[in-house]
């Protein structure tokens, strides 16, 4: 599936501003954009490029168990990131690197999750709203409509003031629009009127199912049938994605109703590490998207503005340092005690679990005297 | 009052007292519920906190979720025990899991409210009893009450819990009266109580078979036989300090339950009980339950379900060894 004329795309692959009757209603908000936040786009996405492929070979070297990449879906997450406003939250799925950076997550987060020191790793209200990942397909749709929800009862939406009303953002991809829940998460919001953005990545592939197989209409004329807005970006045009997720964000915010973005992107990499996907796709596919990767469209969008080769080069720099830094964070990561298993099941005590990690304390403790009386 | 006016009387206290208290569920606003448990409370709350929800059951559990994180206190109803599944993931996976994946600094404050078990004569999906489901699942907790005044307070105690609570509605009891005292609770959530004393042998049950165990108990005094009745009320945690104080006197105890016994609440109890109590058992641990079978048609549902013949039946084997 690749970009019809249905398409939105602000930013051609050549890298230069696309002039069109659907362009025309987006490219205001563009031009307000300062150099300093363009610049701030392409810094983000680089640096999570290079985090990326850190922490790739960082689970190929036994540091993880598991990682997930999301190359090739920056501008997507980059652009729909930078449109949020502060008081937004957001309901990632599990590849949304790029938006956790922008949100203030330290991605060593990421990573402690997948290294298997934690289930979670953040708190959202600590940085910028930014929930934590979600790896059951689909589910946090209907958690982040539940939130909408409550940002409405609260009257905290609505207003027309797009600097205080709230929002959501969920993330989720082309697999999990199959899952009930997704369906689920629609109706509800549309019953209830949510201030809400779904925003779909779709890179394509669902490990090795194609998007075929899970949509016979592009995926964004689904909500249209659920009674919400729907539009379909190029995923790997960063202003595309940041223009169109501004702008239906705002709706959402002041009392429009929910609307959905279809992110038409590409997993350049594997599903995770676990992942062989010469096995399903060819070559050709795979070199037609390298062909269409979002970092080197902007790049050339920027020396076509003047940007300097000292800020590329800097950049470069900054991002090998910023994967310098995880991987020793990482390698300096200890295991945590045995006991954190049994803490926060509950909120509240619970005699079973209070037994049990009791039961556990004295069973190792007797090692510990066995070995201290010989 | 009866039940279902004790369980719509605790609604609406919890709500009068805590306005993040809002009501979730399939026809709950102007017909009240099927059962009429939420009768009036959307005339007297508004619409904005009981709603009437989309028929989608993870739809329910999960934005109740959502809800919980803003700081909100969902209660959801499930219309009827055998559509609680299509929530299963939303339950066990997301909302259970919610606290420990957010290391404590998530509570979840979620009453999933399920009318369950048997004796209504309805079809198939109606008349289950599936709380073995979710005493299995860490990060639940499970009650249900058996009388009136039990649902009136355990109701408000199970909304004021910052853990999720799913909690058992035996549909039966919904309409039989008991006495209510709108003053005081006279236990503690999470805990077992004995019913009725006695000396020979000890009966455990929840909800329904509550009433059965003490018809039970009632024939075997006619008989010259002294039981002990017990009310679970918690079915996770369970409360075992009353139930081995009243095995290490009778050394029988005897457990029933509507659901099927296979790896059921019963077989929990039984397991424990043996290892905390052996040297005062005179007997094995007897289970009194529904069949493994599905929830046969209503005709045969007397059958399937344990009655105080089948109950007394397994007291004479207790007493038997």
């Amino acid at each position: 599936m690749s970009y019809t004329e249905a398409t939105l795309q602000l930013l051609s692959p050549a890298g230069t501003i696309v002039e069109s009757d659907a362009s025309a209603e987006y490219l205001p908000l563009i031009e307000k954009l300062t150099d300093a936040e363009l610049q701030e786009f392409h810094r983000v996405m680089v640096v999570t490029r290079a985090f990326d492929h850190e922490a790739a070979n960082l689970q190929r070297q036994g540091q993880m168990g598991l990682w997930v990449p999301s190359v090739g879906q920056e501008a997507a997450q980059v652009g729909s990131g930078f449109a949020m406003r502060k008081q937004d939250h957001i309901f990632p799925s599990y590849r949304e690197h790029a938006v956790a950076m922008i949100r203030g997550v330290d991605v060593l987060d990421i990573v402690r999750m997948l290294r298997g020191l934690t289930h979670g790793g953040w708190v959202a209200e600590d940085h910028n709203n930014f929930h934590i990942y979600t790896l059951v397909l689909g589910s946090q749709t209907l958690h982040a409509t539940g939130y909408a929800m409550g940002i409405a009862l609260d009257d905290k939406s609505g207003t027309g003031n797009v600097d205080t009303d709230e929002a959501v953002v969920v993330y989720f991809g082309d697999g999990a629009t199959s899952q009930g829940d997704v369906s689920e998460a629609l109706v509800f919001a549309a019953s209830y009127q949510t201030p809400e953005l779904f925003f779909l990545q779709n890179n394509q592939w669902a490990i090795s199912v194609p998007v075929s197989r899970q949509s016979r209409t592009p995926l964004y004329l689904r909500p249209s049938g659920f009674g919400i807005p729907g539009i379909q970006i190029d995923g790997n045009d960063v202003l595309a994605s940041y223009a169109a997720s501004r702008k239906y964000l705002d709706e959402a915010r002041t009392g429009q109703g929910p609307r959905f973005i279809e992110a038409l992107t590409y997993r350049i990499g594997a599903h995770t590490s676990s992942d062989d996907p010469t096995k399903y796709r060819t070559d050709a596919e795979l070199a037609h998207w390298v062909a269409l990767d979002p970092i080197p469209r902007f790049e050339k969008y920027l020396r076509g503005r003047g940007e300097s080769d000292a800020f590329f080069a800097e950049l470069t720099a900054e991002a090998a340092d910023f994967a310098a830094d995880i991987r020793h964070r990482t390698l300096a990561l200890g295991i945590p005690p045995t006991g954190k298993m049994f803490d926060h099941v509950y909120s509240e005590p619970h005699p079973v679990i209070d037994d049990q990690k009791a039961w556990l304390a004295n069973y190792e403790a007797s090692f510990a005297e066995n070995g201290a009386a010989e | 009052m009866p039940m279902a006016k004790a369980l719509n009387a605790g609604l609406r206290k919890a709500m009068q007292d805590d306005a993040k208290v809002l009501l979730l569920g399939e026809d709950i606003g102007p017909l009240g519920g099927v059962f009429r448990i939420t009768e009036g409370l959307q005339a007297e709350f508004g619409d904005r906190r009981v709603m009437d929800t989309p028929l989608a059951e993870s739809g329910i559990v999960g934005t109740a979720i959502g809800l919980a994180m803003r700081g909100y206190r969902p209660v959801c109803e499930i219309q009827f025990d055998g559509f609680v599944y299509p929530a299963f993931d939303q339950i066990t996976s997301q909302l259970a899991k919610m606290t420990n994946r957010h290391e404590g600094t998530m509570p979840m404050p979620v009453v999933i409210r399920i009318p369950y078990g048997g004796h209504i004569g309805a079809v198939e999906h109606h008349q289950e009893s599936p709380e073995a489901y979710f005493a299995h699942t860490a990060g639940l907790r499970s009650v249900s009450p058996s009388t009136p005044n039990d649902a009136y307070w355990m109701i408000q105690e199970a909304i004021q819990s910052n853990d999720p609570v799913v909690f058992f509605e035996p549909k039966s009891r919904y309409w039989p009266k008991g006495e209510v005292d709108l003053t005081a609770s006279s236990a503690p959530l999470h805990s077992t109580r004995v019913v009725r004393e006695g000396t020979e042998v000890t009966l455990l049950g929840h909800g329904a078979m509550v009433a059965v165990l003490l018809q039970a108990a009632e024939i075997a005094a006619q008989e010259g036989t002294s039981v002990e009745v017990l009310d679970l009320r918690s079915i996770s945690p369970i409360d075992y300090g009353p139930i081995l104080d009243s095995v290490r006197k009778t050394g029988r105890l005897v457990l029933s339950q509507e659901a099927p016994g296979f790896v059921s609440v019963g077989s929990e109890i039984a397991a424990t009980v043996t290892e905390r109590a052996f040297y005062s058992l005179e007997a094995p641990v007897l289970r009194v339950a529904g069949f493994d079978t599905p929830f046969p048609p209503a005709k045969l549902e007397t059958i399937y379900l344990p009655d105080a013949d089948r109950v007394l039946e397994a007291v004479d084997r207790s007493l038997a060894y």
